[in-house]
């Protein structure tokens, strides 16, 4: 059997070759290419064969797969998901049980070395991996074997990505992000898109990215995709004015918050996260949470669920195992240093004056 | 060091270290300040955004500030190779030399009340020497090299800040949020390092046996006394 093309496959699918060009031009202007994309694009897609994806689910919420089917376009939306419902994905697919557990072996064998792995959640390791099992097995099992042969790993959301909440302290089933599990000896590109969940245009770009190009999009040295990861929330945050004139808001229901002042005050993280909320925002560019008046909660950023309160910036730091907050212990420390300093110097001067007398 | 002083006086502190100093001194004030309201921003401005620019003028102050502060750190590192002995002392701590602990027990017991006198220190005594390098110059360290993967942030990649500091010092970290709040540690390390260390300048100045501030001005040493130890 020759193996299909992209193309192919969308026109089984259903999708009309009209509809197929259009999408081709979405996807150049979406992923910020000149129009004379379009053509290389929908050549690529004609005549290259179709590369698998695989999308499996470690201990997870499905986050990011509700997200993903809620991808702006609606026509970009069904001609992702029929590129990759077709293979595996337990949420989604049409398949189940042994049949399911079958395509993955068929993949693994016929494309081997060239079908993308996307990883939604993460293996959580105690207790032998009991925490989350997949057909029977601990999920790190499945996780491991598919990624032997995968050509690329993406590491869906925080989850993936980093750790996420079930891996927030104490981890109690230790769960640990994918990069991690696999280890530094792992020799296939991991593509992070962390986020709790990613916004859905940058998981169909990312995806689409990957499929028509067949490579692997710019990343950091983190392993996120230049093109949507490399600026912070703040960086482009239209409550930046007010940031940089000082008006705050000071608490959720003042007088700053009616105005839309910024929300440093009220503990944003927007300065400290990167993603493209701010350029892209949520549900089709409606909004994003801080044009709806919450503060950013860093929900993209390794660890953010242990890094101190939502609502502000105490500096929360972990030394050594000992977890602290270094405000309190700065403020504490400053204050016995400066009565211990008057005491001494107050004793010196008592001294210097008994020594006086003494001569 | 210590040992047996028997002249007046010493030049000690070379015209770069004195200039660097107080320099130093100023830009390590305007951090401070302008760092802690950073953290913590002044009651908010009514009126429109374009009106004002305080947190700007505020964060702009503190960059240039840091600026000053660590090109100075580089060049007080580069006179320590060609300056005199002195100049070396704040980044090199004899903790082998047993006679620097016995210098450093000393100098413990004075600030005890447990000794009358005060043993004469050519250089910097040995607590001091201990508190600059552990807390001024590690901490200063910490400072920049938080402080200018932060301003890489803003300055984005490509920025020298960015490649030379962002890229790899976030990660050490673990994240932005991290950096920043270990710079805020480092804020009250040195708030606390500033307050003992003006404290014991101006203590010393009057109480011990030999000048402090005016050396740190004039860079010559005069002792008050002329007695061995
Ligand atoms: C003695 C040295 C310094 C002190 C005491 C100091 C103090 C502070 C403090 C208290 C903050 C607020 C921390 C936070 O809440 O995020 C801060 C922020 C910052 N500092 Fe420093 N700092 C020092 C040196 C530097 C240097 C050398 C640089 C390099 C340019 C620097 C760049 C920054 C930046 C970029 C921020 C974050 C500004 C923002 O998020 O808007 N600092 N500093
Ligand atoms: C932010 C404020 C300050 C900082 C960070 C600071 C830091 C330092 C450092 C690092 C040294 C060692 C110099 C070297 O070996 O090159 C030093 C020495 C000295 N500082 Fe400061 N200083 C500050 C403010 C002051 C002030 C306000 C005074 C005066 C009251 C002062 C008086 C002195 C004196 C007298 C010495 C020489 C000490 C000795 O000979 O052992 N400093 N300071
Ligand atoms: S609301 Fe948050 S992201 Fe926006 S300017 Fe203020 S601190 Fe920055
Ligand atoms: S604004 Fe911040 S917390 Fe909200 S979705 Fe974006 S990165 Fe996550």
């Amino acid at each position: 059997m020759a193996m299909e093309t992209f193309y192919e496959v969308m026109r089984r699918q259903g999708i009309t070759r009209r509809s197929f060009l259009k999408y081709c031009s979405l996807t150049a202007a979406a992923l910020g290419l000149g129009p004379a994309y379009a053509n290389k694009i929908a050549h690529a897609m004609e005549t290259k064969p179709r590369t698998p994806v695989i999308w499996l689910h470690g201990l997870e919420c499905t986050c990011c797969t509700e997200s993903f089917i809620r991808s702006a376009h609606p026509l970009v939306k069904d001609v992702v998901l029929s590129m990759i419902s077709l293979d595996y994905d337990d949420t989604i697919m049409a398949a189940a049980g042994h049949q399911a557990e079958a395509i993955l072996e068929e993949i693994k064998e016929e494309y081997k070395g060239r079908y993308i792995l996307a990883v939604e959640g993460n293996p959580p390791l105690n207790q032998d991996g009991m925490s989350c099992i997949i057909a029977g097995r601990p999920f790190h099992e499945q996780l491991k074997w598919m990624a032997e042969d995968a050509k690329a790993i993406i590491s869906w959301g925080s989850c993936a990505s980093w750790g996420c909440v079930q891996a927030a302290k104490p981890n109690p089933t230790q769960a640990v992000p994918v990069h991690k599990f696999l280890g530094s000896g792992y020799d296939k590109p991991i593509i992070k898109v962390p986020g709790c969940p990613p916004i859905a245009e940058v998981m169909t770009g990312v995806i689409t990215y990957m499929l028509t190009f067949d490579r692997v999009p710019e990343l950091d040295n983190q392993g996120r995709p230049k093109m949507f990861y490399s600026q912070r929330i703040h960086d482009k945050c239209y409550r930046r004015p007010h940031f940089d004139a000082g008006q705050f808001v000071e608490s959720f229901d003042d007088e700053g918050a009616r105005k839309g002042y910024c929300l440093y005050k009220v503990g944003c993280k927007g300065p400290t996260s990167y993603n493209a909320c701010s350029t892209i925002r949520w549900n089709e560019g409606v909004s994003f949470p801080i044009q709806a008046g919450h503060g950013c909660i860093g929900c993209s950023e390794d660890g953010f669920w242990d890094k101190g309160s939502f609502y502000g910036h105490d500096a929360e730091l972990n030394a050594f195992g000992i977890e602290a907050n270094a405000d309190t212990i700065g403020k504490t420390a400053a204050g016995v240093v400066g009565a211990a300093i008057a005491a001494h110097a107050a004793a010196s001067a008592i001294k210097a004056a008994a020594k006086k007398g003494d001569e | 060091m210590s040992g047996a002083i028997t002249e007046d006086k010493v030049y000690v502190y070379e015209a770069p270290v004195r200039l660097w100093h107080w320099i130093n001194a100023a830009s390590i004030v305007v951090l401070g300040v302008t760092g802690y309201f950073i953290a913590y921003p002044l009651p908010s401005l009514s009126g429109e955004a374009s009106d004002h620019y305080l947190m700007g003028w505020i964060r702009y102050l503190h960059f240039i500030a840091g600026y000053i502060f660590a090109i100075g750190f580089v060049g007080r590192i580069y006179w320590a190779f060609v300056g005199n002995h002195h100049a070396r002392e704040l980044f090199i701590v004899p903790l082998w030399k047993p006679e620097w602990w016995k210098g450093f027990i000393d100098e413990l017991k004075w600030y005890a009340f447990l000794k009358k006198e005060p043993a004469k220190h050519e250089g910097h005594n040995p607590m001091a020497q201990f508190a600059m390098f552990f807390m001024f110059v590690l901490g200063g360290l910490l400072m920049i090299v938080t402080g200018f993967a932060m301003y890489g942030e803003g300055t984005a990649p490509g920025s020298w800040a960015y490649n030379l500091f962002t890229t790899w010092v976030i990660p050490l970290f673990g994240q932005s949020l991290d950096v920043h709040y270990w710079h805020r540690a480092g804020f009250w390390l040195l708030v606390i390092f500033v307050m003992a260390h003006v404290y014991v300048a101006v203590r010393e100045d009057i109480m011990s046996r030999q000048t402090m501030v005016s050396t740190m001005i004039n860079g010559w040493r005069y002792f008050k006394d002329n007695r061995k130890d």
